[in-house]
């Protein structure tokens, strides 16, 4: 029984926290410019597909998944540069999210014929060999995300409290007035985190591939599901991210357990609609305007 | 401005005149027969529209260096309606009403068939559709037809293989996607008549990519012997992955849906001794030299991949399958009198296909027995043919 409950748990952590890693994705962005970009899912999706179709034509899986980074922080800057930053000056924050959204299904439609419309998989790191742990099992591609969430969250938030950089996003976001009259380049600062989302995009699709396959609209629903994390947690720190994506995980993985697998998905948004009726700013949020 | 629009009007009726001019001088020159389809080349659905189309397209130009059909050209009208049920119906308007096609062949989906059935009925057009469910030719309807096998097959075909292992209570983990949908229903239903209880029954959405809690769930549950996988695309692959790590004793059973080697590549070692139904173009070269289909069989598999580059898959068998009896068909009938084709396609008797061998009738307008299907094991990343 309690192993059944333990597994559970573990599997609804695992896949929760690829939600958390795609998730905090949107919120570097959100807090460079109040714009949720809702190609973050794409991010994803072209770290894993890049770093498959770079290993099928012979480059070995540290260096694809280094170029694939690499691509994928390109294009984050190139949709900043030729699709935000455009219409940035004329148009409204509503305007710029619809705008990514045609992004999104440009970069899908892009893979599609790039790439192709197939499956794909790729090695685990570290071996496919279950780990048993008092009845439960987990494979070791689990601890690589586990972990790989955890090193990120801590360096973002090493990058938004203690960089100059990181500062000056924050600040754009607050009062891009204001952070344009002490000196601070938007422009620069926003196509820097773009690249800085495309990044850890690319890095959660690399990091699930092994689990969850990677394929041209794998994107949809990751990028979904990391939206509602996201949500869930609030947008005020990179660490409730994590905490909202892990929480949107076992509420599925409980709900698919111990009451319907037809119900799983129904169970993690009626959680989040509850959160937003009656903490709309999140678990962990702080009302736009307290912070200074 | 109102000139300025009768101007417009004036021109636009002047260059429509002159093109239906030249497509009436067309058609008048090579009187071909239009072969009409409708099929998903893009979108969701591509991996079945794609290889159908191209194996239309190779055997329409075969056909054409032949010499034709009847002394006449085929002309093959296509358009994509990508996974869209809605332009499916306007795709079958355009066929029927402004191109005057002969016969149709099409519909990737079971979503987009059910959609023009109505449409084809009204028009008295000869249809073969290429999709699965067992909806479309279950009642019959005068001028609908199909090539590929039922859900219900498979689940016959899976349950039978059951009975030959002992298997009395199963477990169903299927995905909610139209196929797994389509399929579990199928499977629920029939179950009984093979004298199997499934004990449990779980769902999972298509694009989920974590299957670890219902497998749990159906770990713990007394008396399973066996589990079924009704479910199509990368689901069953992370199913199959899942089910080996979480170290399962039981065999694992996979429904047609993933009878392709992508299936094998994504779960990896899990697969192994995973049993499932499918038709027999996947083993082709594995099939005893008596097998009456394997001439036909591995005449596909070399045309179609010598000419694509790509690996063949039964989708596009199905068209192959499709175009081939209407042609017979057609010869028969000695012309493309709709009604004559109709009766003649309905009378196919002993086609040898690459789905099986069609025995059509005015009851019956699939005409495949279970022996369409074989029963199949993966042994070492590869499918190897079951007794």
């Amino acid at each position: 029984m309690f192993s059944e409950f333990l597994q559970y748990l573990l599997s609804g952590i695992t896949i929760g926290s690829t939600y958390g890693l795609v998730g905090l994705g949107f919120f570097i962005i959100y807090n460079a410019s109040h714009v949720i970009n809702f190609a973050q899912g794409e991010f994803v999706m072209i770290g894993g597909m890049g770093t498959v179709f770079m290993m099928q034509a012979g480059l070995p899986m540290p260096v694809a998944i280094i170029m694939a980074i690499l691509l994928t922080i390109v294009i984050g800057m190139l949709l900043e540069k030729l699709a935000i930053e455009p219409s940035r000056k004329n148009a409204s924050v509503v305007t710029l999210i619809i705008i990514t959204i045609g992004a999104s299904i440009f970069l899908r439609g892009l893979a599609q014929v790039v790439w192709d419309k197939d499956f794909h998989t790729m090695p685990a790191f570290s071996g496919e060999e279950t780990i048993h742990i008092l009845g439960a099992v987990i494979v070791p591609q689990n601890l690589w995300v586990l972990g790989g969430g955890g090193v990120i969250v801590l360096a973002i938030m090493y990058f938004f409290g203690r960089t100059a950089l990181g500062k000056a996003m924050l600040a754009t976001a607050y009062n891009p007035l204001a952070a344009q009259l002490v000196g601070i380049n938007i422009r620069t600062t926003l196509l820097w985190s773009f690249g800085l989302s495309g990044l850890l995009g690319a890095i959660a699709g690399i990091l699930v591939a092994p689990i969850t396959f990677t394929s041209y609209d794998i994107g949809i629903m990751l990028g979904l599901k990391g939206f509602c994390a996201v949500i869930l947690g609030g947008f005020s720190h990179g660490w409730a991210a994590i905490v909202g994506g892990i929480i949107v995980g076992v509420a599925e993985s409980l709900g698919a357990g111990y009451i319907s697998s037809e119900y799983k998905d129904a169970i993690a948004f009626i959680i989040i609609l509850l959160v937003l009726f009656f903490m709309p700013d999140g678990l962990f949020g702080r009302r736009g305007t307290d912070r200074v | 401005m109102i000139r300025k629009w009768v101007k417009k009007g004036l021109a636009a009726s002047v260059a429509a005149t002159v093109a239906l001019g030249i497509s009436y001088g067309n058609a008048v020159a090579a009187d071909p027969i239009k072969i009409g389809t409708f099929l998903s080349v893009t979108g969701p659905a591509s991996f079945l529209g794609d290889p159908e189309l191209k194996t239309l397209q190779i055997y329409v130009d075969e056909l054409n260096a032949g010499g034709g059909v009847l002394g006449r050209k085929l002309e093959l009208v296509h358009y994509d309606v990508q996974h869209d049920a809605k332009k499916a119906q306007t795709a079958v308007k355009r066929l029927i009403e402004d191109d005057k096609v002969d016969v149709i062949i099409g519909g990737s989906t079971s979503g987009q068939t059910m959609a023009v059935i109505p449409l084809m009925e009204a028009a008295e057009m000869p249809f073969i559709s290429l999709a699965g469910a067992v909806a479309i030719v279950e009642p019959v309807k005068k001028w609908t037809f199909k090539t590929p096998h039922t859900d219900k097959m498979a689940c016959a075909k899976i349950f039978e293989d059951m009975n030959k292992q002992g298997i009395k209570s199963i477990a169903m983990i299927s995905g909610t996607g139209g196929f797994g949908k389509s399929m579990r229903g199928q499977c629920t239903a029939l179950a009984p008549a093979y004298n199997i209880k499934i004990v449990a029954d779980e769902t999972y959405g298509p694009k989920d990519t974590d299957m670890t809690p219902q497998l749990t769930k159906i770990k713990n549950t007394d008396g399973v012997q066996a589990v079924l996988n009704p479910g199509f695309g990368q689901g069953p692959a992370i199913v199959t992955k899942n089910f080996g790590q979480l170290g399962f004793k039981v065999p694992m059973y996979q429904s047609h849906g993933v009878a392709s080697k992508k299936y094998i590549d994504l779960a990896g070692s899990a697969s192994e001794g995973v049993r499932l139904p499918a038709a027999a173009l996947l083993v082709a070269n594995k099939l005893p030299d008596n097998d009456p289909q394997k001439a036909v069989l591995v005449s596909y598999m070399s045309t179609y991949e010598s000419k694509t580059k790509d690996a063949v898959s039964t989708f596009g068998g199905h068209a192959y399958d499709g175009l081939q009896m209407v042609v017979a068909a057609m010869q028969r009938a000695g012309g493309t009198d709709k009604a004559k084709v109709r009766d003649e396609i309905e009378k196919t008797s002993g086609y040898i296909g690459t789905g099986g061998i069609v025995h059509m009738s005015a009851t019956d307008h699939l005409g495949l027995d279970l022996s369409a299907f074989k029963m199949l094991e993966i042994r070492n990343g590869d499918w190897s043919l079951i007794k």
